[in-house]
């Protein structure tokens, strides 16, 4: 059974099907390990046995009836920021922190008919705000590779999950970065798709035209075979799109010969650390050898990625976060006076200090007399930025650098310092203006033994180009098979 | 004239859709609260709206009825604020690029006709309805409106009296009734106005406005106009300067009371929602919606003044609603075109006056058209007199008969036509009232009329008034 929690989702598919293990048991054996290793990791925020356990049997009686599928009866873990109908959906946040959804989001709904299990809902940073995970009401998640770093974010309990084995495959978001970021610095494989691929019906949003659901697995194999349930038109959703379904598995073997990569030459100035840059450089070595050419590119305005980020994100956080008011649902201040009071009071203890500090930025920028000035501009630049990515990729196939410029810091390093903490994300949250899909591979360890990441950028709709890039260096690497020593 | 008075509207049209603009909720009136209010109604965690592409269709066919630019790429933008029934603490509405921008009504007050300019058309949601009774000093909230598609149409401040007002405002109510987009019910909140009230001494600039809100009858808009612009003409005079407000109309002390001054006026924080693309207007689809449209009221009304020979105030009348032009069709085609001006009356008199009386719609009249055109129909072949045509017309609205000529039969209404007949009766009524004779011998010409009244009494009113005047002038050698 122990080999199981290593397993690929192929290989945990080829077990259910050949009844060498039921669902019921293979989500067992993810519990035990949940209740055993949670208290140290804190990936987890709600686990409930007896709901996991009937949905797995669920799964067994529809494997009995004779369905077949490559996800069914495998246990997931979804991001508290999916709504799971009848579990507690926090967003990492004390002001959801009573909220039981009444629905499933289009991602887990699509997910459920493909046989998935849900494991439990994972920690993240509040509201998805963050990139250490430190943000979230439900205290640090740990990184499974050093209990005194952070795992990333905001996607953090997701990532851990993973690295620590507590779940095979988890559901992330990636506003600018969220979901690369994290598995760079926990050592999975994590895809972000070009924004509209998967609805985002039922994810609660922070910035709506960033936010985007995606897969976080041990290989580039698990996530195609994830996105394949995941993808899809929702018409709930007028920001997904109409297209034909794809099989992301489809280009998996095909040789990277002649693969054009571009390197930004923005991505290997300064700020990138030593340790990454010598994984990052080896990785691109060994495309090389499978044939691969690099070439330089230029991303012009990459510099200009993080304050435009940080004028749109919090621009369209406040008012996405404006529903969180105490009336309908979630916390309300125990005692308050008039409205306005039961407005502030229930908004001042409900949301933490990122959170407050990103709706004031977001309100402020939108501002009357300050919305040219800000916001206006921002989203010029955002077009620049996308405008950047279509001139490189005349040029190259895929572009590739660091996903993230360090490997996981230490728990308070980062987090007195909101612009420190924010250039976390320099190397990802340019994708996410363009809407480009972009992924973070293991590529190594550096210093500390702790992992790099390897982001790879495709063009629009290229998630199965980029997912055989990833998975041919996979074949030949083991760095996404590499677990945790301590746990 | 020592003051000029300034007015614009903004007036919010509900939109006759099924379901609300951002989701599939029902928009059906008077529900138990908050069974109409879904997912996306109550704004939980992680819900987006899906514009409803039937309010698209609605504000296109306005845009159409006014002739103004359809905005080929329209915009959605939120509008940030708090209110307890205001779920997602943002309204969405329009900014920049409305769906309708520009166009004009045409209204006439006091035989003149104006022309008022309309500055943009945008769609938006309504918020829902918070309950300050029942609760024990507690609100409710009611989200069952929550959602329900609004058309803001706003005006240029073309009006420069109440009057103008109202008059705008009723034809922007019978307009949107008439292409089908609004039920105009204005008790239910349906239709309802906003008004921007300023006053300046002629030639000045314009005055600080302050703003009249949510009046949901015509004599409400009429009545709160006039009071603020006599208040805002005292402030000036008495050397008080008028700040920006915001202001409610109390119907019972018939005054206008500040809600909040521009101190306190939100900053909406507008920006595109990034939830919703923008929604293109192809040529194909205005055409679509075009060739869906009833003919429009102008159109008609000119048709009318032409063809049928009304007069303008006549014509104007007759298509203040779809339902009077269409009865007035289906008249003229049962009368003949040569009639149309007496059907026209007719509807106009004696039929609207006792729809009015009774409250009742044109739509139920117990008459139809085919029957009033049969009234109009024997009066002109003289077959009855106007008269007895009213006579006609009660038996018929009462349901006694089927059509004027079996009333006629049923009661023997039929005109004393024959020369032979009337002058006996004259002769016996001559024989009777020798005193009237005398004194209009005496140059008293009232008298003549004494002695047709009797004339006519003593036919029970079936005598052709004409023929009973030229006859009794002749006897008495007049």
């Amino acid at each position: 059974m122990s080999d199981l929690i290593n397993a690929s989702l192929s290989e945990l598919s080829a077990a259910l099907a050949a009844k060498q293990v039921s669902s019921v048991e293979l989500s067992t054996l993810f519990l035990d390990r949940i209740e055993k290793l949670n208290p140290i990791v804190n990936a987890y925020v709600t686990v409930d046995r007896a709901r996991t356990l009937a949905q797995a049997a669920e799964m067994d009686a529809r494997r009995a009836k004779g369905e077949t599928g490559p996800l069914l009866g495998i246990p997931f873990g979804h991001k508290d920021i999916f709504c799971t109908e009848g579990w507690l959906t926090t967003c990492g946040s004390k002001m959801l922190s009573n909220f039981v959804s009444p629905y499933d989001a289009t991602v887990v709904s699509k997910l459920k008919q493909a046989g998935v299990v849900t494991l439990g809902k994972l920690n993240m940073d509040e509201f998805a705000m963050g990139s250490s995970n430190e943000t979230s009401y439900f205290g640090p998640v740990k990184n499974p590779w050093d209990t005194k770093r952070v795992p990333g974010g905001s996607s953090g309990g997701s990532a851990a999950a993973i690295a620590a084995r507590l779940a095979p495959a988890v559901t992330g978001t990636d506003t600018g970065g969220s979901i690369r970021q994290p598995a760079a610095l926990c050592g999975l494989t994590g895809l972000k798709p070009t924004y509209g691929v998967c609805s985002r019906y039922g994810m609660i949003a922070f910035a709506s035209s960033l936010d985007q659901a995606g897969p976080m697995a041990k290989s580039a194999e698990d996530c195609a075979l994830m996105l394949n349930a995941m993808a899809g038109f929702d018409e709930r959703d007028s920001t997904s799109l109409q297209r034909e379904t794809e099989d992301y598995t489809r280009d998996l073997n095909k040789p990277l010969n002649g693969l054009r990569i571009g390197l930004p030459r923005e991505f290997f100035g300064e700020g990138m650390s030593a340790d990454v840059r010598a994984k990052v450089e080896e990785a691109l070595d060994q495309y090389r050898k499978l044939g691969a050419t690099t070439i330089e590119v230029s991303l012009p305005n990459s510099g200009l990625s993080v304050p435009a980020y940080y004028v749109i994100a919090p621009a369209e956080a406040s008012s996405n976060l404006s529903r969180f008011d105490g009336v309908r649902y979630g916390y309300r201040a125990p005692e308050y006076g008039n409205l306005d009071d039961m407005y502030a009071k229930t908004r001042a203890q409900g949301f933490g200090p990122e959170v407050k500090r990103r709706i004031l930025i977001g309100t402020y920028v939108l501002s009357h007399g300050y919305y040219d000035a800000y916001y206006l501009q921002a989203q010029k630049i955002r077009r620049l930025i996308a405008a950047d990515f279509v001139e490189a990729f005349k040029s190259c196939d895929v572009i590739m650098g660091p996903a993230s410029p360090d490997t996981a810091f230490a728990f308070g390093e980062k987090s007195g310092d909101p612009v420190k903490m924010y250039l976390s994300d320099i190397y990802t949250i340019s994708t996410n203006l363009a809407g480009l899909p972009g992924m973070s591979v293991p590529c190594g360890f550096g210093d500390h033994h702790l992992p790099v990441g390897l982001q790879i950028i495709g063009n629009y709709f290229e998630e199965a180009k980029m997912l055989n890039v990833a998975h041919q260096y996979q074949q030949v690497t083991n760095w996404h098979r590499e677990m945790p020593a301590g746990i | 004239m020592k003051w000029e008075v300034v007015i614009g509207l903004e007036t919010h049209a509900q939109l006759q859709t099924k379901s609300k603009i951002f989701c599939g909720a029902s928009t059906a009136f008077g529900a138990e609260p908050n069974t109409q209010a879904d997912a996306v109604s109550l704004a939980l965690p992680g819900v987006l709206p899906v514009l409803n592409r039937e309010a698209v269709v609605c504000a296109i066919k306005f845009g159409l009825a006014i002739g103004a630019h359809i905005t080929d790429r329209s915009v959605f933008a939120r509008k940030n604020y708090f209110y307890p029934d205001l779920p997602k603490g943002y309204q969405i509405s329009q900014m920049d690029l409305p769906v309708v921008a520009g166009g004009a009504i045409t209204i006439n007050v006091d035989g003149a006709d104006k022309v008022v300019n309309l500055t943009r058309a945008h769609l938006e949601e309504d918020a829902g309805k918070s309950l300050h009774e029942d609760f024990h000093g507690k609100s409710g909230i009611d989200l069952n409106r929550a959602g329900t598609p609004l058309l803001e149409i706003v005006s240029e401040p073309d009006m420069r009296s109440a009057a103008e007002a109202v008059a705008y405002a009723k034809k922007l109510h019978e307009l949107v009734q008439w292409i089908g987009i609004c039920d105009g019910n204005m008790q239910e909140g349906s239709f309802r106005c906003d008004a921007n009230v300023s006053v300046r001494r002629p030639g000045e600039p314009y005055g600080t406005r302050r703003e009249i809100k949510n009046l949901n009858s015509f004599r409400f808009l009429e009545q709160a106009i006039n009071y603020e612009v006599q208040w805002q003409i005292n402030e000036i005079e008495e050397g008080r300067k008028i700040q920006q407000a915001t202001v409610l109309f109390d119907p019972d002390t018939g005054e206008t009371r500040m809600m909040r001054s521009k101190e306190d006026a939100h900053d909406y924080r507008y920006f595109p929602d990034p939830d919703l693309l923008p929604v293109e207007i192809t040529e194909a689809w205005k055409a679509e919606v075009k060739a869906g449209m009833p003919e429009l009221p102008q159109v008609m009304q000119q048709r009318f003044t032409g063809e049928y020979g009304l007069s303008a105030y006549d014509a104007g009348i007759i298509t203040s609603s779809r339902e009077m032009a269409q009865y007035f069709l289906d008249a003229v085609a049962a009368a003949g075109t040569a009639n149309a001006k007496l059907c026209a009356n007719w509807i106009q008199g004696e039929l609207a006056a006792r729809l009015n009386r009774e409250e009742r719609s044109i739509a139920d009249a117990p008459i139809k058209p085919a029957q009033l055109a049969g009234i109009v129909q024997r009066i002109v072949d003289n077959t009855i007199s106007n008269k007895i045509g009213r006579d006609v017309f009660d038996a018929l609205w009462n349901g006694e008969g089927k059509d004027a000529d079996a009333v006629i039969e049923a009661k023997g209404l039929k005109q004393i036509t024959d020369t032979g007949a009337i002058e006996a009766i004259i002769d016996e009524v001559l024989a009777a009232n020798s005193k009237s004779v005398e004194e209009f011998r005496a140059g008293k010409d009232k008298a003549f009329n004494a002695l047709v009244g009797q004339a006519m009494k003593a036919t029970k009113g079936k005598a052709n008034p004409q023929q009973v005047n030229d006859l009794l002038k002749k006897k008495l050698g007049a």
